[in-house]
């Protein structure tokens, strides 16, 4: 096994999940009241991030995933010479 | 053409389509029967998982939830759409790379015993079931009112769709007609609310429109709906009423749940390359997050014109649809105070909260009751949640076809996720009990037909839920999502990130997880049910949400346990590393 390819997938994969554990848990519950004192539109933030934010960031933060790893699933590729 | 006659045109055409993909794409092989032959297109694959995804609980009574909930409701939101970057991250690709048929399968090969296989089917099946119950239940509902069919018969006209394309044609069958679900039913989800949406606030993207400001007014939607409900005595709509830690544990719980659904996890077996597994994921959750992110707009929406067209409207003027789910029991009346109108609040508005009719009028023509009044609060009506999305396109006045498409849309909801849980019971079933268990020696093709056989008794029993309706569908769901996140997620979890983990560790994990969850939901949910308070709850965290501590019991008891007995095979170190290549 490429430990080099699997410890560079570990860190991408605990970067992205405390983002998403940032905007679910953490705006969209632990600080949301915090938040809902500013405003976007009719939605106070917190609200927003509850019930919007929270959902467009997890659909983002899955294609940033699927960029990085065939970024790297290619770097390895080229590496090794052959494909899987 | 009234709605009715519409109703029978577009949901006897979606069905005749269904019927006909399932002729076209029939099963020839195990491997077509359980993962379709590893052909399916990511997009379509993306599209097939929203489907099964989204069920009748998804479609029919979640917006509905959260139009009474308010914020609290986002547990779900988010509960059900963040277990798919879960999914995406640390399940699905290593998966994908491992090869075989079922979630038990990895769980029996990864942890070399049949006892974790076993463990894990009867997770799955419990889970699963749980599940269906709720699928047929929302036919039931659909049929009975939109078609005035009896509820039975609904169902088994359901049975005998979902039993075509399920046993003939098993994972590719269903995968096509999934997508072809999938395509009525968000169009069905959408264009009501898109219309509400244009209606009341003049911005055609719900997902924005709730966000704006009413038509003709400089009032924010929101704003005047937290006015609204709380001069009504209600929480205001955009503010918590649960605790923090509660609203975390039931997300947390929901995720991990999600993440560790059977049927979910598996539509990413049928794909054929593991960057397509990624990629499938991505695509399911944007088709989901179509659907999740309008559905806190359909619930503001339809909050604000339930109050609106109801509130101190007199009864013998009450909207047509009042009276149609009067009619059916899912909403009722009791004048309390004698004025004729209706008058709506806070608090329950009769004892025993559900409504008993018997065959009287009352003074206004009303369905009377035999409940007394719940004299402690101003309230008069009683109202099912789960008919809010169903009858909203009637409370906002709009087209007939909304509404037949409306029906249309559920029924896609129901069968597509009620199709994908009932082959994931037939194939742990054939393969993980009759295969690898107890019959070893069977060929391809006898374990073909034992696979179609249970899916036959897999469609009964589902449909002798949906004629027998067990009371305790709602609580029961809990216990589904509790268990997933007990029990399966950290066993695939572990088995991928974490090889020094043996079999003694996995199976006493699953088992602490398991045994530790059920009781408290058990407790809670079905003995001790007057105790289902917060000052009795373990730091406050209700049975929803308590499937988070199991999860994190499974992995203390796993990690302490696997330190007493020897280290896994080399052969499973192998498998692990393989797993973890690209």
């Amino acid at each position: 096994m490429n430990k080099d390819y699997w410890r560079s997938n570990l860190k991408i994969v605990s970067i992205l999940l405390c983002i998403w554990f940032l905007v679910s848990f953490g705006f969209g519950i632990i600080w949301s009241d915090f938040l809902d004192q500013f405003q976007i539109g009719g939605f106070k933030l917190g609200f927003w991030f509850a019930q919007q934010g929270s959902i467009y960031f997890f659909v983002l933060l899955i294609f940033i995933y699927i960029y990085l790893m065939n970024k790297l699933d290619k770097k390895y590729e080229d590496k090794s010479g052959k494909d899987n | 053409m009234d709605a009715q006659l519409l109703t029978y045109i577009f949901v006897g055409s979606s069905f005749a389509i269904y019927i006909g993909i399932a002729i076209w794409s029939r099963a020839s092989s195990t491997n077509d029967f359980y993962i379709a032959g590893k052909g399916v297109h990511p997009i379509a694959n993306g599209m097939a998982t929203a489907a099964d995804w989204m069920s009748a609980a998804s479609f029919i009574s979640m917006a509905g939830l959260i139009a009474f909930l308010g914020k609290d409701g986002s547990v779900y939101l988010m509960g059900w759409t963040g277990g798919y970057v879960l999914l995406a991250l640390l399940l699905a690709p290593y998966l994908r790379k491992f090869g075989q048929y079922t979630v038990p399968d990895f769980i029996g090969t990864r942890y070399y015993s049949n006892l974790a296989r076993l463990v894990a089917v009867l997770c799955l099946i419990f889970i699963s079931f749980t599940y269906v119950a709720g699928q047929m239940r929302g036919v039931g509902i659909v049929f009975s009112r939109f078609l005035e069919v009896d509820i039975n018969l609904g169902v088994i006209i359901g049975m005998c769709i979902v039993f075509f394309y399920a046993v003939l044609g098993g994972m590719k069958g269903i995968t096509y007609t999934q997508v072809a679900q999938y395509c009525v039913l968000i169009f069905a989800y959408l264009v009501p609310a898109i219309f509400i949406s244009i209606l009341m606030t003049g911005n055609p993207i719900p997902q924005f429109g709730f966000g704006d400001t009413l038509v003709n007014t400089d009032t924010y939607l929101l704003d005047k709906l937290d006015k609204v409900t709380g001069e009504l005595g209600f929480n205001a709509y955009t503010e918590n009423t649960k605790t923090k830690i509660d609203i975390f544990c039931i997300t947390a719980a929901l995720m991990f749940g999600t993440a560790g659904l059977p049927h979910v996890i598996v539509r990413f077996f049928t794909v054929p390359k593991v960057s397509d597994a990624r990629k499938s994921a991505g695509y399911a959750l944007i088709f989901i997050a179509i659907l999740y992110s309008t559905a806190p707009a359909v619930s503001a929406f339809a909050r604000m014109n339930f109050i609106d067209s109801v509130q101190e409207v007199n009864y013998q003027e009450a909207p047509g649809w009042f009276k149609n789910w009067e009619n059916i029991g899912l909403i009722a009346w009791k004048d309390k105070n004698d004025d004729g109108l209706i008058q709506y609040s806070a608090g329950n508005a009769l004892n025993e909260v559900k409504p008993k009719f018997n065959n009287n009028k009352g003074s206004s023509g009303e369905r009377a009751l035999d409940n007394k009044p719940d004299m402690t609060n101003s309230n008069e009506v009683y109202i099912d949640r789960d008919i809010m999305v169903l009858a909203n396109p009637e409370i906002a006045k709009l087209p007939p076809w909304v509404i037949a498409l409306v029906a249309a849309g559920a029924l896609a909801a129901a069968l597509s996720t009620a199709a994908g849980l009932l082959l994931v019971i037939s194939a742990s079933v054939s393969h993980d009990l009759l295969k690898k268990t107890f019959m070893p020696s069977i060929t391809d093709k006898q374990e073909l037909f034992y696979a179609r056989c249970s899916a036959v008794v897999a469609i009964f029993i589902a449909g002798l839920f949906g004629i027998y309706p067990p009371g305790f569908v709602a609580q029961v769901v809990a216990f589904a999502f509790g268990l997933a996140a007990a029990t399966i997620f950290p066993a695939l979890f572990m088995g991928i990130f974490y090889k020094r983990l043996n079999k003694e560790g996995a199976i006493a994990g699953m088992l602490a997880g398991l045994v530790v969850t059920s009781i408290y939901i058990i407790n809670f949910k079905f003995i001790n049910t007057n105790l289902n308070s917060s000052e009795n709850w373990f730091f406050g965290i209700s049975p929803e949400g308590f499937g988070f501590i199991g999860m994190i019991i499974n992995f203390i008891v796993a990690f302490s346990v696997c330190y007493f007995f020897k280290k896994p095979p080399a052969s499973i170190n192998q498998m692990v590393d393989n797993l973890r290549n690209p």
